[in-house]
């Protein structure tokens, strides 16, 4: 075993701890923020290093580091750095917590990449708690009334799913007698069809785990938590949770489906069809409910859920092209870098909207066009990305997710797919529309300060590459992709 | 190397609106001659460009000035420019258009800085449309140009402008969503994005991996949303309605030709069973087009929902000249989107003076205004009677291919027939351009717009080169058909003549 391979969890271990003592010590806070981005660009340059490597097993394979899970690692290093970078404002809300927060966000840095890696059920399950318990505590970080309800909710909604999903594992261990991803892919392709038909355990353990992942990439129905959550945590949390967490669910998600129950044809072809209608399902509620939001969280709580409605066309076309491409894979991976860039862009924008007009109504960000044009245009660059409209990155990222669909006879699924975006721009473009069109409460300035601007600026700019010459990473997506067989 | 034109027209617009918004807000005068430059020399070059165009026989079908650079190589998509006879005299049209809009426009004040940026922003996209060879390039240049069309039309607009701008949104998103469809799957049955390519030789693949009128038609929607098709044109009299003037200009002059322009490129010269087999349908869906639209333009009483909706009835046309899928047909439906593009495109621009001059644009409470605003009159007149097929004016000559090319079509049956019966447009059109200029312009002075100015010297010249070009193809339409012609002749190969 080659402990060399686990540095960047280490480090972000090792940086989590060091921020809590240096809390009890230090007054300037600021410090604590530049060790927590040390932290950070130490663990994503380590893995950026070990990109291109070939598999290697962890700890009894428990866990895997591929390039798929190095993929992961650079991408939830970047969110977390944007998220920290852009809360430098906001944490002044937090007033004697700041340490634990950027603690907690490490922490949860360190679940979400284990989550990648895991190549086991129970390494799987750790994971997947050490993230989310970090999460409910962030969530209720404000404690006020708003915040300390999401956190229950989230909780207690969350311990129901890790619940079906420990039922699930259990079923599929009982079933095959195996934890090891690819050791119960080599049990179930030993059985007969007629064996593992003969009970429906393996069956039910999957719609099991279907239901539980669904819960983390919040596609409906297991979508209840979003709204409430995403608009009583703390903005930065907010936008850390929508797309960090998300992508998160889907890394395990692909893992687990692809390299547990890829083989056989039929099985994929099943669990592919379920996908295909938690995607119908998900992107129409998600788009639907969106319009009538007043609360701009609110609206990106049900727009994140149509955004994993689109994600899920993408797993619909693993599980129907099964191992012959690596297009599912790979448009899920890049969907998932531009969906972050452009979701944590426009939360950024928000937080520094926010945090001046503490208001998080629509109607209130009227005149923004004047007051902070800058930020304006960045948010409005990002809403047009979220809806899919080039020259932005979501764009890209539709066509590349839906191509690969419709290589796979899912055209009729791409159909339904591109007409919600035209619904999701009625919503998004409100917002752009007030704005712009707006009269402005008052005449003040909304003035924000370097760090967020820079976060800002990263993201547009990724927004944009990624959107006009994506090819660099799509290759990134398609080695990911390709390599993550047992 | 050589020098690559198209991207030097494609992107200096964009540039421009890149400069612009450094520039101070303050500085009006300098937004409104940046953008002035910025348009003007995609239009030299432009020009340049068509006085250079191979015009030989051996090159109908070949693209020219073309430029191909590997872009996405997982998608095997191409940043493929060129144009050929069809789209060598769009592209003229937009760049023309393009730098006369910023003159139209010479009078907005409000947050110039933006206006303009959006503007030119438009033009790239638009020019983009027209010069790509990609079909996903063409996509997102074909998606981009929605968004500073929302912004000019809620912004600048008049009227419901923020119900008008989104419907067009939804509307256009609405037909591109089909349009993506068929995109990929033409992508999937043939595995490749590049238009000459697929037009070539990927016929074959389609027909055998997926029902060719399924891709046919998906494309066909967004198309027929942009041109409008009845019934999808509803948004357009809303949009040209309360766009400001120079957006209307663009809107009716080049936007909606690219709606014709991709049927003639994609649809028709890509699928021709398809075409051939649902000709007469959209032949009669072309014909309901141009009497609806002509009988709704009689009943308005609003100077530019007027012209909006006469634009639904000259389109008519041009559906009718593309699917009756002859050689001469569908080079007339070349020439009157372009002879429309100058016709509508100066008619809006005298409207937005006349709503500009006077402040009213009811056409009921129009009139006598021949003696006030003499100039105005007369252009008006002049686009008028180029907007009902008066020969020497460029409507002539498209309308007159049209019907020519139509009547003698041995591509669709009873092709007669639906000719005798789009002649009846003819008749509407003479009698609503006659009632509209009879109402503003003539009949008993009216005392309360004396001294309303007339046009101003800025004024003239665009109206001037406008009335040139119209008069130009008109006498000698040779200019732009035997362009037309390159890229046509191809096409109607395909059908037989």
């Amino acid at each position: 075993m080659n402990l060399v391979l686990f540095i960047p969890e280490i480090t972000l271990a090792v940086f989590a701890v060091l921020v809590i003592l240096l809390d009890l010590g230090v007054r300037q806070k600021n410090l604590l923020r530049s060790v927590s981005l040390a932290g950070l660009v130490i663990a994503g340059g380590v893995s950026v290093a070990m990109w291109g490597g070939s598999y290697s097993p962890l700890f009894n394979n428990m866990l895997a580091v591929d390039n798929f899970a190095i993929f992961f690692k650079m991408l939830f290093a970047g969110i977390a750095f944007l998220v920290i970078l852009a809360s430098s404002d906001y944490i002044e809300k937090f007033s004697r917590f700041q340490g634990e927060y950027y603690a907690l966000i490490l922490l949860s840095t360190l679940g979400m990449m284990l989550m990648a890696a895991t190549a086991d059920l129970i390494s799987l399950y750790i994971a997947l708690e050490l993230t989310s318990i970090s999460l409910y505590v962030l969530v209720g970080f404000l404690k006020d009334r708003k915040s300390t309800e999401a956190s229950l909710k989230y909780l207690l909604l969350g311990a129901i799913a890790s619940a079906i999903l420990l039922y699930g594992m259990a079923l599929v261990f009982g079933f095959t007698g195996q934890t090891q991803l690819g050791a119960i892919a080599q049990s179930i392709q030993a059985m007969s069809l007629d064996n593992i038909l003969a009970s429906p355990a393996l069956l039910m353990g999957i719609v099991m785990l279907i239901a539980g992942f669904g819960f983390k990439i919040a596609a409906v129905p297991f979508q209840m938590w979003v709204p409430d959550v995403y608009e009583g945590a703390p903005t930065p949390v907010t936008a850390y949770l929508s797309v960090a967490s998300k992508a998160a669910g889907f890394a395990i998600i692909l893992r687990v489906f692809y390299s547990a129950f890829g083989i056989p044809d039929w099985l994929s072809m099943n669990w592919g069809i379920i996908f295909a209608a938690l995607a119908v399902i998900s992107m129409i509620i998600g788009n639907v409910v969106a319009i009538p939001q007043t609360n701009i969280k609110r609206m990106l709580g049900y727009s994140s859920i149509a955004q994993a409605g689109y994600l899920m066309v993408g797993l619909a076309t693993l599980g129907f092209a099964a191992t012959s491409s690596v297009l599912g894979q790979s448009g899920i991976l890049f969907f998932l870098a531009s969906y972050s860039l452009t979701n944590l862009g426009a939360f950024i924008a928000i937080i520094a909207i926010t945090n001046k007009i503490n208001s998080d109504d629509i109607t209130d960000f009227a005149g923004m066009g004047k007051r902070a044009p800058l930020l304006a245009l960045a948010l409005t660059f990002c809403l047009i990305s979220l809806i899919g409209m080039p020259p932005a990155a979501g764009f890209m990222a539709k066509f590349y997710i839906f191509s690969a669909a419709a290589q796979n006879d899912l055209l009729w699924l791409v159909v339904i797919a591109v007409l919600n975006s035209v619904i999701s721009a009625y919503y998004y473009l409100r917002v752009v529309k007030v704005m712009w069109l707006g009269e402005a409460a008052s005449e003040e300035k909304v003035p924000s300060s370097g760090a967020p601007r820079l976060a800002l600026f990263l993201c547009c700019l990724g927004v944009l590459l990624l959107g006009i010459i994506p090819g660099l990473v799509m290759k990134m997506a398609e080695f990911a992709g390709k390599l993550f067989a047992f | 190397m050589e020098f690559n034109y198209l991207t030097t027209i494609l992107f200096l617009p964009a540039v421009g609106a890149i400069i612009i918004a450094l520039i101070s807000r303050k500085d009006e005068a300098l937004i409104k001659r940046v953008a002035a430059v910025f348009t003007g020399i995609p239009l030299i070059i432009a020009i340049c460009l068509f006085a250079a165009f191979d015009r030989s026989a051996g090159a109908a079908g070949v693209m020219q000035f073309e430029e191909k650079y590997q872009w996405i190589a997982s998608l095997n998509a191409h940043y493929h420019l060129g144009v050929d006879g069809l789209s060598m005299p769009m592209l003229l049209l937009t760049t023309l258009l393009g730098f006369l809009a910023v003159f139209i426009s010479w009078k907005v004040h409000d947050r110039p800085r933006q206006f303009f940026a959006w503007l030119l922003l438009l033009e790239t996209s638009i020019i983009g449309v027209f010069v790509s060879l990609d079909l996903l390039l063409f996509f997102i240049m074909w998606e981009i140009e929605v968004i500073p069309m929302y912004f000019l039309i809620t912004i600048w607009g008049s009227g419901r402008r923020e119900y008008s701008a989104i419907k067009y949104v939804l509307y256009t998103l609405f037909g591109s969503a089909f349009m993506l469809a068929g995109i990929l799957s033409l992508y999937f049955t043939t595995g490749s994005l590049s238009i000459v390519d697929i037009g070539n030789q990927g016929l074959g693949m389609v027909q055998t991996m997926m029902p060719a009128a399924a891709i046919f038609w998906l494309l066909f929607i967004g198309f027929a949303v942009k041109l409008p098709m009845f019934p999808f044109h509803t948004w357009l009299p809303d949009a040209h309605t309360d766009a400001p003037t120079a957006v209307s200009v663009m809107l009716a002059g080049v936007l909606i030709k690219m709606g014709g322009y991709g049927m003639i490129r994609l649809c028709v010269g890509m699928f021709p069973g398809p075409a051939q087999q649902y000709a007469q349908i959209l032949i009669i869906l072309a014909l309901i087009g141009i009497l609806y639209g002509a009988a709704v333009t009689l009943m308005q009483t609003d100077i530019k929902r007027m012209i909006a909706y006469s634009s639904i009835s000259h389109m008519g046309y041009v559906l009718l000249g593309i699917f009756a899928l002859g050689q001469v047909s569908l080079t007339g439906a070349a020439l009157q989107m372009f002879s429309h593009g100058i016709i509508t495109g100066l008619l809006f621009a005298m409207a937005g003076l006349v709503i500009h001059n006077i402040k009213v644009r009811d056409l009921r409470k129009l009139g006598g205004l021949a003696r006030q605003v003499p100039i105005i009159t007369v252009v008006f007149s002049v686009a008028g009677l180029a907007s009902l097929g008066l020969p020497t004016t460029s409507g002539f000559a498209a309308e007159f291919l049209i019907f020519l090319g139509c009547f003698n079509s041995t591509a669709v049956p009873y092709a007669q027939v639906y000719t005798i019966i789009a002649i009846i447009g003819v008749v509407l059109t003479a009698g609503y351009i006659l009632w509209m200029l009879q109402q503003a312009f003539y009949g008993p002075v009216k005392d309360e717009f004396n001294g309303v100015k007339d046009a101003d010297c800025m004024e003239k010249f665009y109206i001037f080169v406008l009335v040139a070009a119209i008069m130009l193809v008109g006498i000698y339409p040779a200019i732009l058909t035997d362009v037309f012609k390159l890229g046509i002749t191809p096409i109607a190969a395909l059908f037989g003549s």
